[in-house]
């Protein structure tokens, strides 16, 4: 997917929220909907099929106006966590411009973290892409939950974050740290712009 | 009752920024062109964002390029007030008037329709009236038309037709800009740094920012100490927002996350569209507003980083700018040629400059023959094989046998048959140019290039015609400059040896109101004289006739038909359309005894049909007395009569 087309004066940038079962992803994307005004934002789509559910994610489409002579939208997905749609994560990956990875701070979610980053890695990879050049972010979720079942958000980084890519702690349910995230992961996806880069 | 625009509020004074520059460019677009560029023009914008700034340059840009125009700059509330004093001293017309006249409308403030229907309705009917009349209008507002409540359906519509543009919160480097600029205006100087950390502070509009600068304006003044970055920092409550590494610290979130986020994005996206994009995809605006093809710029944009864009921007401007004046010109001389899709390709300049150069010299041929009167089709016979024979000399050795040809006879004969035919062969030749027109078409053609003033467009345009063919040249008499000019283009086309053909009802020289000059050129040629059909000429007729119905001829028919004296081609078409249609009427075969039947009123010894039928184009029904034929419309004119008449 393009991310700009000068010729029809568009951007179109698509997220991706990525991360372990039931870690917030969709969570992120509730709140994001709840605080975007109705005309700017599309249905929020869940998707399944109706036999067997491999095919499932939720899609948010934003429409963000006329910003410098383009006609810019943000299409935010998230992928299903659990392990054996990994068919789903793959289709849901392609043509992302940008990934937020959404962590579990819950102690005993570590290794979910860690195996649902290894997959990413390796989706990315099958598709042909470098993770070192896609943008990307991480959330710590849940940072609400009580200090003894969590890390903390510098120990995370030093658990998930070894490309030192910008994190954020977050708190989904209550909306902390979900803009955050989400302007960090456009910044990111928008700088690419200036390369007129296609991603 | 109307302010007056600031003089401090010009294009000059507008600092142009990422944010801002669609909305400047149209309004400077809109300055330059008034009613044509974008009409309306919407600006909406944050409060302190330059809207008001905007609308007033835009107002003095217009009246510095065109100094006679009338314009009116006010706020919406300025309006609702004038209105209202209007209505209660009964001038309610007056202040509609004097509105409608205004070439150029500025209002400021628009939001504040909501919950005034009144004045909603008041301002539709003038935006219809000023649009309409192709007057410009401006609106600005602190959001766009569909976000304002309560606004009626057909405002929305009508203020979004036009353009409707938006200004951002400037990005960092406007905002140095601004400040600079404003500190500059007041001949205050900081230290280096200062300006820079004032800006950075991320003030939401340019207001607050004048209220940032005027602290420590007054602040500096008031010391006698050269301010530093730290001091201008304290000064103003900004403290250190630098990140510390590591994951950052997030804040609880606050109210409008998602308009934060919007504004994030716009400076992001202005930063990153490169700035010669950003004024290539306005170029492209700009001129695909105004209707020209853009390719050449937007093939810009598809590469990774052209060279010379502004010169590339700049010189599409020269040659767009190039063709509206073509276009203008050709226009002038003549209409139909202006509005063709050359003349808004500036990549196909050169084509658009031939055109004009064509149109220029009056190379937009003149009205050719018509292709309804084929040579083949013409029935030739006794009474019509000397013209006929003098016609096809003239399609051998145009210019040379019989210069001028005038083909003459009673209406109905074939003159305007034979004079298309003869243009249709001669236009056959390579490079021929035939001008073959009834001469009601001339003369009217004369009168609209002497009331253009473009009487040079004119000579030009039949002079360059190989062969002049003239129907109907009586109808001249009378008319002293239309021969007058025919005189100079008859002398032009016999000494150049071009063909010139004419038809009349008589002799020339039987024809009253030419002068002698005229009479006796026409007279100079061959004068060859179409009688009434004779009756190899009817039956030829009869025949393709018979045959264009498919009807299979009918020996006896053709030649009852054949015998029967018509006076012309035409009312022996009209015969054979009443016995076809009396044939189609009764259901029987046309024979020669319907046809003696039909015409010389003689009973059918056939027994009748019931129901309707349908007789080309007539529904006939034999239940009724419309059977009498008095009642029936048999000479409906057939295809080619109804061109003939179309034609004139």
């Amino acid at each position: 997917m393009s991310l700009v087309n000068f010729t029809t004066r568009e951007i179109t940038c698509k997220i991706v929220y990525y991360g372990p079962g039931r870690s917030g992803k969709t969570t992120n994307l509730h709140y994001v909907y709840g605080r975007v005004p109705e005309a700017r934002r599309g249905r929020m789509v869940s998707l399944a099929t109706q036999t067997d559910r491999t095919l499932f994610f939720d899609f948010l489409p934003i429409d963000l106006g006329e910003i410098s002579g383009f006609a810019t939208r943000f299409q935010l997905y998230t992928v299903p966590g659990q392990v054996y749609y990994n068919a789903t994560r793959r289709l849901v990956l392609q043509g992302a411009d940008g990934v937020v990875f959404v962590a579990d701070s819950q102690a005993r979610q570590l290794d979910e973290n860690l195996e649902s980053l290894q997959n990413l890695q390796s989706n990315l990879l099958e598709l042909g892409i470098d993770i070192r050049t896609l943008p990307f972010v991480l959330q710590y979720n849940k940072q609400d939950l009580p200090r003894e079942l969590i890390l903390q958000a510098a120990d995370l980084d030093d658990a998930l974050n070894f490309r030192g890519v910008p994190s954020f702690p977050g708190d989904a349910l209550h909306g902390r740290g979900v803009f955050e995230t989400l302007k960090a992961i456009s910044e990111l996806v928008l700088k690419r712009l200036s390369a007129g880069s296609t991603a | 009752m109307t302010a007056a625009l600031n003089p401090k509020f010009s294009f000059e004074t507008f600092v142009v920024g990422a944010a801002n520059r669609l909305a400047v460019t149209a309004g400077r677009a809109v300055a330059e062109n008034p009613g044509t560029a974008y009409n309306p023009l919407f600006i909406y914008s944050g409060s302190g964002l330059g809207k008001t700034h905007l609308l007033m340059a835009l107002g003095q840009g217009a009246k510095k390029l065109l100094p006679h125009l009338n314009i009116e700059y006010l706020t919406l509330d300025e309006y609702v007030e004038a209105f209202h004093a209007a209505v209660a001293a009964g001038q309610g017309d007056a202040f509609r008037r004097r509105f409608q006249n205004v070439d150029m409308l500025l209002v400021d403030d628009v939001q504040f329709l909501t919950n005034r229907k009144e004045m909603q309705a008041e301002l539709l009917r003038l935006t219809e009236a000023l649009q309409t009349a192709g007057h410009q209008i401006v609106l600005t507002s602190d959001r766009p038309p569909a976000e304002i409540a309560d606004l009626d359906e057909r405002l929305i519509s009508r203020f979004s037709g036009g353009l409707v543009v938006d200004i951002g919160a400037p990005d960092y480097e406007t905002r140095v800009a601004i400040l600079r600029r404003k500190a500059e205006e007041r001949r205050a100087k900081f230290q280096p740094g200062v300006l820079e950390t004032v800006a950075a502070a991320e003030f939401q509009n340019v207001r607050e920012l004048m209220g940032a600068l005027n602290r420590l304006v007054a602040y500096q003044a008031v010391n006698d100490v050269p301010l530093n970055a730290e001091g201008a920092k304290q000064l103003l409550g900004l403290s250190a927002t630098a990140r510390a590494g590591g994951p950052a610290a997030t804040a609880a979130p606050s109210g409008d996350e998602f308009g934060a986020f919007l504004h994030d994005v716009t400076v992001t996206v202005g930063k990153a569209v490169e700035a010669w994009r950003a004024r290539v995809a306005e170029a492209v605006l700009r001129w695909e507003g105004e209707g020209y093809r853009t390719q050449r710029l937007e093939a810009l944009l598809e590469q990774e980083a052209p060279a010379g864009v502004d010169d590339v921007i700049a010189g599409f401007a020269r040659d767009a700018e190039r063709l509206k004046a073509l276009e203008a010109e050709v226009a002038a001389l003549d209409p139909g040629a202006a509005g063709q899709s050359l003349f808004r390709d500036p990549d196909r300049l050169a084509d658009a400059e031939a055109a004009a150069e064509r149109v220029r010299a009056g190379a937009a041929p003149p009205p050719g023959p018509s292709g309804a009167f084929p040579l083949a089709a013409y029935a030739v016979g006794r009474s019509n094989e000397v013209a006929v024979s003098a016609a096809r000399a003239v399609i051998e050795h145009p210019g040379k046998r019989y210069n001028p040809l005038v083909l003459t006879g009673k209406s109905g004969l074939g003159k305007t048959h034979l004079l298309n035919a003869i243009g249709l062969e001669l236009a056959k030749a390579p490079g021929a140019i035939v001008a073959c027109l009834s001469t009601q078409a001339f003369i009217d053609e004369l009168i609209a290039a002497i009331d253009g003033n473009r009487m040079d467009w004119w000579h030009a345009r039949y002079r360059q015609a190989t062969a002049l063919l003239l129907d109907d040249v009586h109808l001249m008499a009378g008319k002293d400059r239309t021969q007058e000019e025919l005189f100079n283009l008859f002398n032009l086309f016999q000494d150049d040896e071009r063909q010139l053909v004419f038809t009349a009802p008589q002799h020339p020289n039987k024809v009253t109101g030419l002068e002698p000059r005229i009479t006796s050129r026409l007279e100079g040629g061959l004068v060859a004289e179409l009688a009434e059909p004779d009756r190899a000429v009817r039956r030829t007729v009869l025949e393709r006739l018979l045959a264009q119905q498919q009807i299979a001829p009918d020996a006896a028919l053709l030649d009852y038909v054949a015998d029967r004296p018509v006076d012309s081609v035409r009312a022996l078409v009209g015969v054979v359309q009443r016995v076809i249609g009396a044939a189609a009427a009764q259901d029987q075969p046309v024979t020669a005894g319907l046809a003696r039947e039909v015409l010389e009123g003689q009973p059918a010894e056939q027994g009748r049909r019931t129901g309707g039928f349908r007789t080309s184009g007539l529904v006939v029904s034999s239940l009724g007395g419309i059977r009498s034929r008095e009642k029936m419309a048999w000479d409906w004119p057939d295809p080619v009569d109804r061109i003939v008449e179309e034609l004139r």
